[in-house]
């Protein structure tokens, strides 16, 4: 099949997630994998971002499939289960949201910046190296460690399910999947 | 002489597809695609049975049935 120029955007996730490793403040552009796949559910794009320009699938895809890294099994039933799919969609939030508090209290003074990437929300990794100082508010270098943490945990729960299932199994539980096909579930029941 | 009905197979997709799109880019036939957002459609007139799509569906809910031709 022709390639399209967005076939080619995993190479943008890979980037990503390789800049932040020395610069912590461009974790802020993760933002993009945020608002884009909502705004265009939102707005009449359907599943538009997952379907063509979301990069981290297609990095799973090209690892787990042409690199050959999975073992390619089915993933186990609880897995695509809507309980555990909306279940992991809360848990994921109240994480996120805890993450937007700390940064809140780093803003208000009340707290140090910590400069650690927390990896699957218990594993405190340093990354003090990543951090050069920042002419803004240390709150937003907060911000970026934490939405950096967010990132990379799922890049690695991906990674592993990638190896223990198909390519992409990271799509049947992924947040941001998830949210927008319920988005989209809505309005399809509306019309 | 009578016409022996042909078994042929098509793509079925079960209810809890995630809507990934992952079958959508290996169809050679172009014979499937996401309805809104929801779910994976199988447009039964291109399908070739072939399988491509559900070796490819990360939540494996893709499955052949046979079907009168
Ligand atoms: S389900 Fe998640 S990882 Fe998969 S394509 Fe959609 S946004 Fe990307
Ligand atoms: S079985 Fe083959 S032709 Fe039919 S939808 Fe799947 S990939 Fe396309
Ligand atoms: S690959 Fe599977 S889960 Fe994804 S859209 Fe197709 S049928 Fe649905």
């Amino acid at each position: 099949m022709k390639k399209r120029w967005y076939d080619y955007l995993w190479i943008a996730s890979l980037i990503y997630l390789i800049l932040g490793f020395f610069n912590i403040l461009f974790a802020w552009l993760g933002l993009l994998c945020f608002f884009i796949p909502l705004l265009l559910a939102i707005f009449g794009g359907g599943k538009g971002y997952c379907n063509r320009y979301c990069g981290r699938g297609q990095l799973f895809a090209l690892l787990g499939g042409r690199v050959g890294l999975s073992r390619k099994k089915d993933v186990p039933g609880w897995m695509k289960s809507k309980i555990f799919r909306y279940g992991f969609l809360i848990f994921f939030f109240a994480m996120f949201f805890q993450m937007l508090w700390t940064t809140y209290l780093v803003f208000a003074g009340a707290r140090d910046l910590g400069q650690a990437v927390t990896l699957l929300w218990t594993f405190r990794l340093p990354w003090h190296w990543a951090y050069h100082g920042t002419l803004l508010h240390p709150g937003v270098a907060q911000f970026a460690f934490g939405f950096y943490s967010v990132m990379l945990t799922s890049t690695v729960l991906g990674l592993i399910t990638m190896v223990l299932f198909k390519p992409r199994s990271w799509c049947v539980y992924c947040p941001m999947g998830t949210m927008t096909q319920l988005i989209c579930r809505v309005k399809a029941g509306k019309e | 002489m009578e016409k022996t009905a042909v078994k042929r197979k098509k793509a079925a997709v079960a209810d809890l597809c995630v809507a990934c799109g992952c079958c959508v880019k290996v169809c050679p036939l172009q014979a499937i695609s996401i309805w809104k957002g929801v779910k994976a459609r199988v447009d039964e007139s291109r399908c070739v049975g072939c399988g491509r799509c559900a070796r490819e569906c990360p939540a494996s809910v893709i499955s052949l049935k046979e079907v009168q031709a």
